[in-house]
């Protein structure tokens, strides 16, 4: 018998099964963006057939890292822009569960900038949803990663000097093999995204705008929002690296005028996941690593065999 | 001191073969029934550079390199030569010989190759010869070897002329040089040792008296070095999961690791930095495998993060950390014991770990077992910390240490039956840190994600029984309390079989002086205090190995039976003489400190010298190389 009965267990899945039976209160203010990818969240997982005992959700720190407390899986709250690095190998031990990874636009491009090129690289296969608010919000209000050029805060008195990060292109340089942007003040559009990122067999980045009411008040809310795949003035091939790549330069050059540009940028279903490609070199089990600690008949490798060559 | 052994030195260059060759003639000592011991020095670039093996070989107990050395075979360094300007970097074509001469024994023999070295260079080298009754050969080996294919095989014709010179059998030899050399380079190979070994008994007397020892094992063993012990140690307890970045000298462990996972169906990631591997560890562990990655100095320091995580959220790891000389990157392919006031206390809020210190590579295989196991059991970072010196070098062990069964067990976790009867809080999440300790021991069983009924979250910050952030200062104390209680546990579970207690004892049971080491020093204090008594001292010695929880019972009783006792580790500031009085709490005029951080590792001699200052009262220092930090007087 499996130690993992809750994996990959076929049954109608409610709704409410990821909402706590008794809810912590939410620590977001009034209006914060990260209510909307909770709420988008939750409603994707079950359409995605994927039970709350199946799911890891893997968070960074930041208001963002508290998305675990209101969503009701396993989740592991880690530390500052580590949420990947333990995220990724949690995968490649229990390849059967839904592991999702989140944080800021601090956390997962600043701190964690390293691990998000990295696993992008390898392409694990994993969700990455990073909810980018463009500003430090936990921490009272600094200049992010993302805040444009010119943004003043307590610590950047005079104004950034840096050009924000462009988290599309950083994405898909390092390749990443689903690559969308979604806005917290489109619920529908970002269910449908972060549930096509799980079922995407690859590393799926999620840029998540969400509005931070409290600490940037200059910022656009992402309102109106366009849909590139909805809208006749988008046509480029969500397939091809290159005009992936110019969709992208604009969206991320267009944010700072106002004009906030959503969708999809980037699908490439034929690049094999990490787990995969490590499988194909026989440097990883095909069998879950985790479910051999629970098998008794199973037959333990010694280094024992190994002291011949050192005799 | 050994009375019958050969400590035999090879130097030449980096890049020269000199690791390989060595190590199939240490393999051929073994075999031969010596007991052996090898020591490496070289420097941190890739090829040319002054470099050495040294083996030690003897009928007796040797863990040590011992103190100089009876027989080098100096190669030259055929690639620090630069040709078009038929020049050399320095006078480094000499190197090998006039490098080495300093330690090398009265009575000792030297091959040089004479075809890459020219001895008269040396302004004294004929005096110096004369003056220690050094019985020297010079062979044109690099000629020899070009005869036969390539030049890189005069290392084999060195073997060859070393073993005619001992009047030691070839048979091993070839043996070794059968498995490891492909058909192609082997005949040749077979035909230089024995041109070389013929031409020494033919054209040369020997008048030297070093001989090659006899000796006998009782049964089969087995040649490995501090990072084998520590790999195999980790293989045999369940690890299938690692994650590291290279840095010497961590870097041979992983490098084990890497190329027997896959074989043993486990995982090996090389990843972008040593915060990301700690924190891999931590993922697959909190997935339910057994996870181990590790570093050097400069790389631990990024994992003090991840670390203290994996204290926070009580998840199971084993880190190694493989000092080298600092602060800094230091000196690279140096040992010190500097980093472990680092190891014991980096990272945030109070330390909640294990620390274990072996001191041989038995011990390392032995010590890395235990980690694991406390790790798992107690659900606590665990820490193994070796060196470069104990990392690199060899010694033979008993096939038989190996020979105990594999252990997979996660530690307490829940079956999805037992999560049913387990306390949930009414919104149905397993609470995993909950207040009730039902061995109390301090350790909550856990579940695995994935498993039924098991949903819980953990998080770096201070939680409630479900996981949740709670700052509620009742339940801060409550958890805070818990945790810390895992480390009396584990002491009670280390103090409760004496037979497996993980110091080491050297010496009389009942002596006037002690002398106190931890890790990899053990060897060199070993032999000191044999030499010691032989030399009519009272002095028995204590290796340590449990650093924390500290191996307080088992100090306190060396310290408390003896006058004083001087404390042995190779660093600048006594830090784990400062350990000793930080836990002990006494002690503190009992104990001086001999230390050393030169970058080499002690030897035998040193020790003997610094307690014989040490007794007869302090009155100058010891060798320009060491250092005596006195007692801190009331």
């Amino acid at each position: 018998m499996s130690a993992f009965n809750a994996i990959g267990e076929e049954r109608e899945i409610d709704r409410e099964e990821f909402t706590p039976g008794i809810e912590p209160q939410p620590t977001w203010c009034p209006g914060c963006g990260d209510f909307g990818v909770l709420k988008s969240l939750k409603q994707a997982l079950p359409e995605v057939g994927r039970t709350p005992e199946e799911t890891l959700l893997v968070t960074g720190i930041g208001c963002s890292g508290k998305l675990n407390s209101y969503l009701d899986a396993y989740g592991f709250h880690t530390i500052h822009g580590r949420s990947l690095p333990v995220a990724r190998a949690a995968k490649l031990a229990n390849p059967g569960l839904e592991v999702i990874a989140a944080g800021g636009d601090g956390d997962g491009y600043g701190i964690g900038g390293n691990h998000f090129m990295h696993t992008a690289r390898e392409n694990h296969d994993m969700t990455y949803i990073v909810f980018n608010n463009e500003i430090f919000g936990l921490t009272k209000g600094q200049t992010s990663p993302t805040s444009p050029k010119g943004h003043k805060s307590k610590t950047q008195p005079s104004g950034s000097a840096k050009d924000p990060i462009r988290p599309l292109s950083l994405s898909l340089t390092s390749g990443a093999s689903y690559i969308a942007r979604t806005a917290a003040v489109n619920p529908n559009q970002a269910k449908e995204i972060l549930k096509e990122a799980m079922e995407h067999d690859g590393f799926a980045h999620v840029d998540f705008l969400t509005q931070c009411p409290t600490w940037n008040k200059d910022a656009k809310q992402y309102v109106p929002y366009v849909d590139v795949q909805e809208s006749d003035d988008y046509d480029f091939d969500i397939n091809d690296r290159g005009e992936a790549q110019d969709m992208m330069y604009e969206a991320e050059n267009v944010l700072k005028d106002g004009t906030v540009l959503t969708g999809r940028f980037y699908v490439d279903e034929d690049r094999p996941s990490y787990q995969e490609e490590k499988q194909s070199l026989g440097e990883m089990p095909e069998e879950p690593l985790a479910e051999r600690y629970f098998d008794d008949d199973y037959e333990w490798e010694r280094s024992y065999d190994l002291l011949d060559r050192h005799k | 001191m050994a009375d019958n052994e050969l400590i035999w030195r090879i130097a030449g260059g980096s890049g020269d073969g000199i690791d390989s060759t060595s190590q199939n003639f240490a393999k051929a000592l073994m075999r031969s029934g010596l007991n052996v011991f090898t020591h490496r020095h070289y420097p941190s670039r890739i090829r040319g550079g002054h470099t050495y093996v040294e083996i030690r070989a003897s009928d007796e107990v040797v863990d040590s390199r011992g103190d100089g050395y009876n027989f080098l075979l100096a190669l030259g360094d055929s690639f620090a030569r630069n040709p078009k300007e038929n020049a050399y970097y320095g006078n480094e074509e000499v190197k090998p010989l006039s490098e080495n001469l300093d330690d090398l024994r009265e009575g000792g023999i030297i091959i040089y190759d004479s075809g890459l070295l020219d001895a008269s260079e040396i302004p004294d080298f004929e005096e110096r010869a004369e003056e220690n009754d050094w019985h020297i050969f010079d062979l044109d080996l690099r000629s020899m070897a070009r005869e036969h294919g390539r030049e890189v095989m005069r290392n084999t014709a060195g073997v060859g002329a070393t073993a005619a010179l001992l009047e030691m059998d070839l048979d091993e030899i070839e043996n070794l040089m059968e498995n490891a050399m492909p058909e192609k380079i082997l005949e040749p190979n077979l035909t230089i040792l024995h041109e070389a070994y013929d031409m020494m008994v033919e054209d040369y007397e020997f008048e030297h008296d070093l001989r090659i020892p006899t000796g006998e094992h009782d049964e089969e063993q087995v040649l490995i070095s501090g990072s084998n012990g520590v790999a195999y140690g980790a293989l045999d307890e369940g690890c299938r999961f690692i994650a590291g970045y290279p840095m010497t000298p961590w870097t041979d462990v992983f490098t084990i690791m890497s190329q027997h996972l896959p074989k043993f169906g486990g995982i090996s990631e090389q990843v972008e930095d040593e915060i990301a591997a700690a924190a891999l560890a931590l993922g697959a562990s909190h997935a339910g495998v057994k996870a181990m990655s590790g570093s050097s100095g400069g790389g631990f320091a990024l994992m003090s993060e991840p670390l203290g995580l994996a204290e926070m959220s009580e998840t199971p790891i084993v880190l190694v950390e493989a000092m080298r000389a600092g602060p800094s990157t230091g000196l690279p392919t140096k040992p010190e014991q500097g980093d472990l006031e680092h190891i014991l206390y980096t990272s945030q809020g109070d330390s909640c770990r294990v620390v274990f210190a072996p001191g041989t590579p038995q011990e390392a295989y032995e010590q890395t077992r235990t980690a694991f196991e406390m790790a798992y059991d107690y659900q606590i970072p665990a820490i193994v910390v070796i060196d470069q010196k104990l990392s690199g070098e060899n010694q033979n062990v008993p096939e038989s240490a190996f020979d105990r069964d594999p252990n997979p067990s996660l530690g307490p976790t829940l079956t999805e039956e037992q999560l049913e009867d387990a306390p949930h809080d009414p919104s149905g999440i397993f609470q995993r840190f909950s207040h009730d300790d039902p061995e109390d021991d301090g350790v909550r069983p856990r579940s695995l994600p994935g498993q039924k009924g098991g949903r819980f979250l953990v998080t770096g910050n201070e939680h409630n029984e479900s996981g949740h952030i709670e700052e509620d200062p009742d339940n801060r104390i409550t958890q805070m309390d818990l945790r810390m209680k895992k480390l009396e546990s584990i002491r009670e579970d280390l103090d409760s079989d004496p037979e497996t207690s993980s110091q080491t004892y050297f010496g009389p049971d009942e002596a006037d002086y002690g002398i106190v080491t931890w890790g990899s020093s053990q060897g060199a204090v070993r032999e000191a205090v044999e030499r010691l008594n032989d030399d009519g001292q009272s002095v028995k010695a204590i290796g340590v190995s449990d650093l924390m929880p500290f191996a307080e019972k088992e100090v306190t009783e060396f310290l408390e039976s003896v006058d004083e006792a001087l404390v042995v580790e190779m660093n600048a500031t006594a830090q784990f003489r400062g350990l000793t009085q930080r836990e002990l709490g006494q002690f503190g005029e009992k104990l001086t400190s001999l230390l050393k951080y030169d970058g080499n590792p002690f030897e035998p001699a040193e020790v003997v010298e610094g307690f014989e200052i040490q007794i007869a009262g302090n009155e100058e220092a010891p060798t320009a190389n060491t250092r005596l930090e006195p007692a801190v007087s009331d």
